[in-house]
């Protein structure tokens, strides 16, 4: 998408008189195109490797995952979704981590800032890719281990939960409306729902008290891990973390051009309006 | 700010009482759903009376989304909000008086339900005080989360969807705890419901006092 092209094209308030007065080049077809790009900027290099380093971690943690680890004494192959479960669910709580201080200093009135906002909507709307993503690969594990796709554990039951109370938040968040108003509403609403995570997660631990066995079976299982295993799973964390900061760098991107393309656009058919008007007789 | 969460509740109660649109509207809504339950899960008690303390608070649930919509409705209408945020009232007083509101049409509904839920599900209401003080505390906590969400969607033009999604999930703590809390005391041991109580409790004191504090933000915007 070029930076430079119109936010959108008002075909919707021109008639074809106005259309036959100022030709609009046809979008996509202009050959001027490429050389309106916005130049590259340090940032988008910085940003491309980091996109790399983290693509070419996830590889190498598959490669050594898939191939170079052993199977495991009790699991067999299935330990190799441990490569990739729990530094997915790391990045989940990192996400909402970051969403939630984000908020809070949105609301803080010494910084408070649209950066802030957008790092809070930007963060916390990979966090529920994430969140998806460790409850499929949970499921794909617990099938065959605890013998059902989904068990009331507290680790599970918090974890969906989590997925709908930020979908939630994801939700209001695209509620049109004054910016201003639109991110403190959604700064508190983060702060609101990041609160209750502690009080599912200690209730549903009551709850379901003894049911205890699969996520004491996670930790346990900590102790079998090492050597080549536990440098993967090491490498597991540290690339998802770096795709996450990526991908939280190109939303909060993506948030930038959304914020112009609303107040430009708006401007834009302010100003054709404008020059309609005269022609009226 | 007490006085002003006194002149603000009551607002809210006398409105209430001359336009009756809980009485007249959520409490059979309410009834209906447990009639719903009943359908849905009987005609055997076997089923219905181990289940009767969920479908109770899931019901109340429901009628407490409702009760906030409505709490926010007469907001809404004819630039109350306006008039409420000009009337220089502290805004943790506005917050609680509308909680108080909420909390106080939800307890009555409660009472009816829970001699209804009684008769239709064939159990013995036991344990009166745990059954209070659950009722007191999750209601709390139901109205201190369904005003600020209200607050939070009223801003919006969608918040008759917006309010249930953003609700739900977050009171998935008080239906649990709550129903765990009846579930002991309607099994007569009350004493095991202790620990649920403090929970409701945790819960009600938290968002109590985070309404207080970010009602203010959230009023004068949106």
């Amino acid at each position: 998408m070029s930076l430079t092209s119109p936010p959108f094209s008002p075909a919707g308030t021109a008639g074809p008189a106005r259309a036959a007065e100022a030709p609009a080049p046809p979008r996509g077809a202009s050959p001027g195109r490429r050389r309106t790009r916005r130049p590259r900027t340090r940032a988008d290099s910085a940003l491309t490797a980091v996109g790399l380093v983290g693509i070419a971690g996830v590889v190498a943690t598959v490669w050594l995952g898939l191939w170079v680890t052993p199977p495991d004494e009790f699991m067999g192959n299935l330990v190799r979704l441990l490569y990739i479960h729990p530094p997915l669910a790391w990045v989940m709580f990192l996400a909402y981590g970051v969403s939630f201080l984000a908020s809070l200093l949105y609301l803080w009135p010494r910084t408070r800032s649209a950066r802030f906002d957008r790092l809070a909507g930007a963060s916390a709307e990979v966090g529920v890719v994430f969140t998806g993503l460790t409850l499929v690969t949970g499921s794909l594990w617990g099938r065959p281990t605890w013998g059902q796709w989904w068990t009331w554990d507290p680790l599970l039951t918090t974890t969906a939960l989590l997925f709908v109370l930020y979908l939630g938040y994801l939700a209001l968040r695209r509620v049109p409306g004054e910016p201003e108003a639109r991110a403190k509403r959604s700064a508190i609403a983060a702060l609101v729902a990041f609160i209750d995570v502690p009080i599912v997660y200690f209730s549903v631990l009551w709850w379901k008290s003894l049911h205890q066995a699969p996520s004491i079976d996670l930790t346990t299982r900590k102790t079998y891990v090492h050597g080549s295993m536990a440098w993967t799973l090491l490498l597991g964390f540290l690339s998802f973390t770096v795709v996450f900061a990526w991908l939280v760098a190109h939303r909060y991107r993506l948030a930038v051009l959304e914020d112009r393309e609303e107040s430009e656009g708006l401007a834009l058919a302010l100003a054709e309006r404008r020059a309609e008007a005269p022609e009226a007789p | 700010m007490w006085r002003d969460a006194a002149l603000v509740a009551g607002k809210d109660l006398r409105v209430e009482l001359r336009a009756k649109i809980g009485l007249n509207q959520v409490v059979p809504f309410a009834l209906v759903v447990l009639v719903l339950f009943g359908l849905a899960l009987g005609p055997s008690d076997a089923a219905l009376r181990p289940a009767a303390a969920g479908l109770f608070w899931v019901t109340v649930l429901f009628a407490a989304v409702l009760a906030v919509q409505r709490s926010f409705a007469i907001e809404a209408s004819d630039e109350a909000r306006d008039g409420l945020r000009l009337s220089g009232l502290d805004a943790g007083g506005i917050f609680l008086g509308k909680a108080a509101a909420v909390a106080a049409q939800l307890i009555v509904l409660e009472l009816v339900l829970a001699l209804v839920a009684s008769l239709l599900f064939d159990t013995h209401l036991s344990g009166a005080g745990l059954l209070v003080g659950t009722c007191v505390a999750a209601t709390a906590g139901l109205a201190a989360v369904g005003t600020i969400y209200g607050a939070v969607a009223m801003g919006t033009r969608v918040r008759e969807t917006l309010l249930p999604l953003l609700f739900f999930p977050l009171v998935a703590p008080v239906l649990l705890a709550a129903t765990k809390a009846w579930k002991e005391a309607l099994a007569g041991t009350p004493s095991h419901g202790l620990g649920w109580l403090s929970v409701l409790a945790v819960f009600a004191v938290a968002y109590l006092a985070i309404g207080t504090v970010a009602f203010g933000p959230l009023l004068e915007d949106g």
